[in-house]
C-alpha cells in the first residue's frame, strides 16, 4: 500500500545533544574580552624643530620611585592626594586669563589650563599597577574639571558626552547635525582643559 | 473499579524534554553574540590592574594587542620568572615590537592603518622598565596611540 501521511517524522531527540556540542565548542574557543582602558598618546620620537620654552611654574612634576612613593613638585605626597593636587594646579589660573577657572590664582603655580603641563616620570623598577593608579588619578583630575565645565555649559557630564561621541552606534542613530553638535561639544570642553600629560623617558636609578 | 486502579499504578510522569533543545540553543546564541574568538593563547600571567577613568576600546579590527607578564608556570623553566612580552603566540624581546607593529599594520586595510590603537595588556606585577622599552619601540614606528587596557574598579585596589 502507498504510504499515507507523507514522510515519517525525523526524530528530534538528539537535537539537544547537537546543540550542547555546539555550545561547548563556543564556550571553549571564545573569551569575553576586557576591552577598556586608559587612552594615551605617546610623544613622537623626533624632537620638535623649535625649542619650546616652558616656565617652570607651568610644569607639574610627578615622580614615582621604585618603591611606589610619589614626589609631586618636590613634595612627598600620598597617592590619594594626587588628584586634588593636580586639579589645584590645572585650575590655578595664575595670570587670570581663564574666565571659567575657580583656582586660587597663586602666582607660583600654573598660568592657565592651556599652558599647564603635567609631567610624569617613573623609575624602571616602578610597579605597573602603581603607574596605572597614578595615570588614573591624573586622567581623573582632567575628567573632573571637564565634567565641571560640561555641567555648567551643557548640564551633562563630559565623560558621558564623550562616551556617546565615541560609541560607533551613535553615528547611525543621530542625524548629521546632531552628531556634529556632539562633536563640537566634546571639542569645546577639551579645549577648555587640554590634556597635556607628558611621559618622559624613564630614569634608571642606581 | 479498573478506572481507579489505573491511576494508582502509574509512576511519576516523565518531564518533557521537548524544550531542552530550545533552551540550549538560547544559551548557544547568547555565547555566540557576547564572546569573541580567542586569537592567541596566553602564555603569560595576565592579571590586569583596575582603573576607574577608563574608555572603551571600540572596533576590534583597529586594535593591536601586546601582552606582558611573567611566563606561565609551564614555561618558567625555560623562560624564567621575569616579565616577558608576548607577541602573537611567542615570547619576544622589546626589539621585536617595532617589527610586529609594522607587520600587523601592513595586514590591515589602507584606511585603518592610521587609526590603529596598540592595546597594552600588562600584568599588574610587571615593572615599568619593560613598558618603557615597549613605549620607545612604539614611538620609533610611530604607533603613538596606546591604550593601557585595564579592568574597571577603584584604582587604589591596585596597591594592595
Amino acid at each position: 500500500m502507498a504510504r499515507r501521511g507523507g514522510a515519517p517524522e525525523v526524530s528530534a531527540g538528539s537535537m539537544a545533544d547537537i546543540a550542547f556540542l555546539l555550545l561547548i565548542f563556543f564556550l571553549v574557543t571564545t573569551t569575553i574580552e576586557t576591552d577598556a582602558g586608559l587612552d594615551r598618546m605617546l610623544p613622537p620620537i623626533e624632537p620638535p624643530d623649535v625649542d619650546v620654552i616652558i616656565k617652570e611654574k607651568n610644569i607639574f612634576q610627578v615622580n614615582i620611585n621604585k618603591n611606589g612613593q610619589l614626589l609631586a613638585d618636590d613634595n612627598l605626597i600620598d597617592l590619594k592626594d594626587l588628584r586634588a593636587k593636580a586639579m589645584e594646579f590645572l585650575d590655578n589660573n595664575g595670570d587670570a586669563s581663564c574666565t571659567y577657572c575657580k583656582g586660587k590664582k597663586n602666582p607660583e603655580s600654573s598660568d592657565n589650563p592651556q599652558k599647564a603641563i603635567i609631567s610624569l616620570k617613573n623609575d624602571r623598577e616602578t610597579k605597573y599597577s602603581t603607574y596605572i593608579t597614578v595615570q588614573n588619578e591624573l586622567v581623573g583630575a582632567y575628567n573632573e574639571l571637564r565634567n565641571r565645565e560640561a555641567q555648567r555649559l551643557f548640564k551633562r557630564d563630559f565623560v558621558e558626552i564623550e562616551a556617546e561621541y565615541l560609541n560607533p552606534e551613535t553615528k547611525d542613530k543621530l542625524d548629521e547635525t546632531a552628531y556634529d553638535e556632539l562633536k563640537e561639544k566634546v571639542k569645546r570642553i577639551q579645549e577648555l582643559f587640554p590634556q597635556k600629560l607628558s611621559e618622559a623617558e624613564t630614569s634608571s636609578s642606581n | 473499579m479498573s478506572k481507579f486502579a489505573k491511576k494508582k499504578d502509574g509512576e511519576l510522569p516523565a518531564v518533557s524534554t521537548a524544550s531542552l533543545p530550545d533552551i540550549v540553543f538560547m544559551l548557544l546564541f547568547f555565547f555566540m553574540t557576547v564572546t569573541v574568538m580567542k586569537d592567541s593563547s596566553l602564555k603569560v600571567k595576565n592579571e590586569l590592574p583596575v582603573a576607574s577613568e577608563i574608555k572603551k576600546l571600540e572596533k576590534k579590527d583597529r586594535v593591536i594587542t601586546i601582552y606582558v607578564g611573567a611566563p606561565d608556570a609551564q614555561y618558567e623553566k625555560v623562560f624564567g620568572t621575569e616579565p616577558k612580552i608576548q607577541l602573537n603566540d611567542k615570547f619576544s624581546s622589546p626589539s621585536d615590537v617595532g617589527d610586529y607593529i609594522l607587520m600587523e599594520r601592513a595586514k590591515k586595510s589602507q584606511e585603518l592603518q592610521n587609526v590603529l590603537t596598540t592595546s597594552l595588556k600588562v600584568d599588574k606585577n610587571a615593572n615599568m622598565g619593560i613598558i618603557s622599552d615597549i613605549k620607545l619601540e612604539l614611538r620609533k614606528v610611530n604607533a603613538l596611540k596606546v591604550n593601557y587596557t585595564t579592568g574597571s574598579g577603584d584604582a587604589f585596589n591596585n596597591l594592595k
